[in-house]
């Protein structure tokens, strides 16, 4: 049962955001994934690519709650890249991967179909904040992706307290929804 | 309430800081007003994107330094940096964090300067504007020309030699008639761009004349130019008319350009009724096009112009992209408004209809120019 207690952990740290952990998944898996994608018509940085892209499907699966793997994370990220990889060569019309999956594969097209949508979603935001301007980008980012906290950010952009910088802090996101909005209700 | 307290409200209700007075407080006032209920609605879910949107930048950072690290010890294999340059070494280096990097305080106007310029040559590079740029060796092309007219000359008394050429030119693209009374000519403002001191006009004959761009919108790629030259010839009204609708799929097409110093003929149909990412402004031909091409008429085989050849696809065969015709009469009627050019009018006496091919080319011939510029 070690390995079982092993992947939870890896799992959990995954979805910390713990740096040690994403390496030693990073040490165990990306030589096989790299080999598969060369052996498929693929360069070195579409290997990286792929598994980047493999890693945050992994990572949004671990995030949800009550989350259970029922393979290896091996097993998983195979079957991800495998897809990923297929997808790509059929968008550049070359040809399919020719030979056959080297190692066991699950199906993961549901899991597949909703990274696509938060992706989708993700460069909505992306595109929402690069056209809000300064100070609101970096202020936001401060915020919500370096998760400083409020007194910090107010010293930071000059602001004279913390309850002027969170002022600005909501007007800037206000702004944020009206861009981001504009571009949803433009894709729905 | 106003915006910025109601989101203030709804954040804090979402993260549970809220004590249980305000909190009951808070869901009474969403009970009873279900304008404001919807409202607080959009703004939990938006904060939910915003909140996902952050962790996203977070652990793609964290995998992007992991990758780094890795492949600095060697685990990881990277291709060779190629190019000397040292922002496209940085650029390629950190193509993925460089979004995340940005948000560090301090180097931040610094580092989205960077990614800017970088990602808007991304972008480009997926497709080419059509203009031939002569650059350094223009002095030797326009030598080239000379001879070459020389040699026709001999040969053909119709043909005029374009000696002596008003300027050396840096680069070349095509335009066509739109307003033969008062010689407006259309091209694309991305040719237009090129010409930092001198524009000229130059028809199948090598006469050159004198342009100026007096409308130009990068938005729709077309530019208007006037020629200013007294000497030029009033040529007839125009054989072909302009098509204010949209073109149709699978509608045969020809066009005629300057991808080389004669003019050339070519031909394709309608592929797509709007351009690259599903951009409006424009269509997608399946045709071939060169360097030069830029501004070449796209008619079709009853005379209509449907569009102005502006870029092709690098990626794919084939796939060439034209502004819509229907862009013409916006610009027109901008150009209207302009005191000095307000006497622009479309004028055409449609003549290619039920006639064949080679008629219709050399019927079209005259109103198709050379845009050269340095």
């Amino acid at each position: 049962m070690s390995t079982a207690h092993q992947e939870k952990h890896l799992l959990e740290g995954l979805a910390g955001e713990d740096r040690n952990v994403v390496e030693q998944i990073y040490r165990e898996n990306y030589p096989m994934i790299q080999s598969m994608i060369i052996n498929n018509n693929g360069t070195v940085d579409d290997a990286a690519d792929i598994f980047q892209e493999s890693m945050i499907v992994l990572f949004e699966k671990a995030k949800t709650r009550d989350f259970e793997l029922n393979c290896l994370i091996k097993t998983y990220l195979y079957s991800v890249a495998r897809r990923l990889w297929l997808k790509r060569l059929q968008q550049m019309k070359r040809f399919g991967i020719t030979s056959e999956a080297t190692m066991e594969t699950i199906a993961v097209d549901d899991d597949l179909e909703m990274h696509e949508k938060k992706q989708q979603d993700f460069n909505l935001m992306d595109a929402a904040m690069a056209k809000i301007g300064e100070p609101c980008k970096s202020l936001l980012e401060a915020y919500y992706i370096q998760k400083k906290p409020m007194q910090e950010i107010a010293r930071d952009f000059g602001y004279t307290n913390a309850d002027n910088a969170k002022t600005q802090k909501y007007k800037c996101l206000v702004r944020l929804k009206k861009l981001f909005f504009a571009q949803y209700k433009h894709t729905e | 309430m106003e915006d910025t307290l109601l989101i203030d409200a709804a954040e804090r209700f979402a993260r549970g800081e809220m004590s249980a007075e305000e909190k009951k407080y808070f869901e009474e006032l969403r009970k009873n007003n279900p304008e404001l209920d919807q409202t607080v609605v959009e703004y939990l879910f938006f904060l939910n994107e915003v909140e996902e949107y952050g962790k996203t930048r977070k652990i793609r950072h964290i995998f992007q330094e992991t990758e780094n690290k890795l492949a600095g010890e060697g685990v990881i294999a990277k291709s060779p940096l190629h190019g000397k340059s040292k922002v496209v070494f940085l650029w390629k280096k950190y193509k993925r964090t460089i979004a995340v990097a940005a948000s560090i305080a301090g180097i931040i106007s610094i580092i989205s300067t960077v990614i800017m310029s970088s990602i808007s040559t991304q972008k480009d590079n997926k497709i080419s504007l059509l203009v031939s740029k002569i650059n350094k060796q223009g002095q030797q092309i326009l030598d080239i020309d000379r001879k070459t007219d020389q040699i026709a000359a001999k040969q053909d008394h119709n043909h005029i030699a374009a000696t002596p050429p008003r300027i050396d030119a840096r680069f070349r693209a095509t335009g066509f008639m739109i307003d033969a009374n008062n010689n407006y000519i259309v091209t694309n403002a991305h040719v237009v761009k090129e010409a930092l001191h001198k524009l000229i006009v130059e028809n199948s004959k090598g006469e050159q004349y004198v342009a100026e761009a007096i409308y130009v919108d990068p938005g729709s790629d077309l530019a208007i130019l006037k020629v200013k030259d007294e000497t030029f010839n009033k040529l007839p009204p125009l054989p072909y008319n302009i098509r204010k609708s949209n073109p149709e799929l699978g509608e045969q097409v020809f066009m005629l350009g300057f991808p080389k110093q004669e003019i050339v003929y070519g031909e394709g149909y309608v592929s797509a009724k709007n351009g690259y990412q599903l951009d409006t402004i424009y269509c997608q031909l399946s045709t071939s096009v060169n360097e030069g091409s830029s501004g070449s008429p796209v008619i079709n085989k009853n005379g209509e112009l449907l569009g102005i050849i502006t870029s092709m696809e690098n990626n794919a065969d084939g796939v060439v992209f034209a502004t819509k015709s229907s862009n013409i009469y916006k610009a027109i009627e901008n150009v209207k408004k302009m005191k000095d050019y307000d006497d622009i009018r479309i004028n055409s006496q449609p003549s290619l209809r039920g006639v064949d091919r080679i008629t219709q080319i050399k019927r079209v011939r005259d109103y198709v120019f050379m845009v050269k510029g340095n």
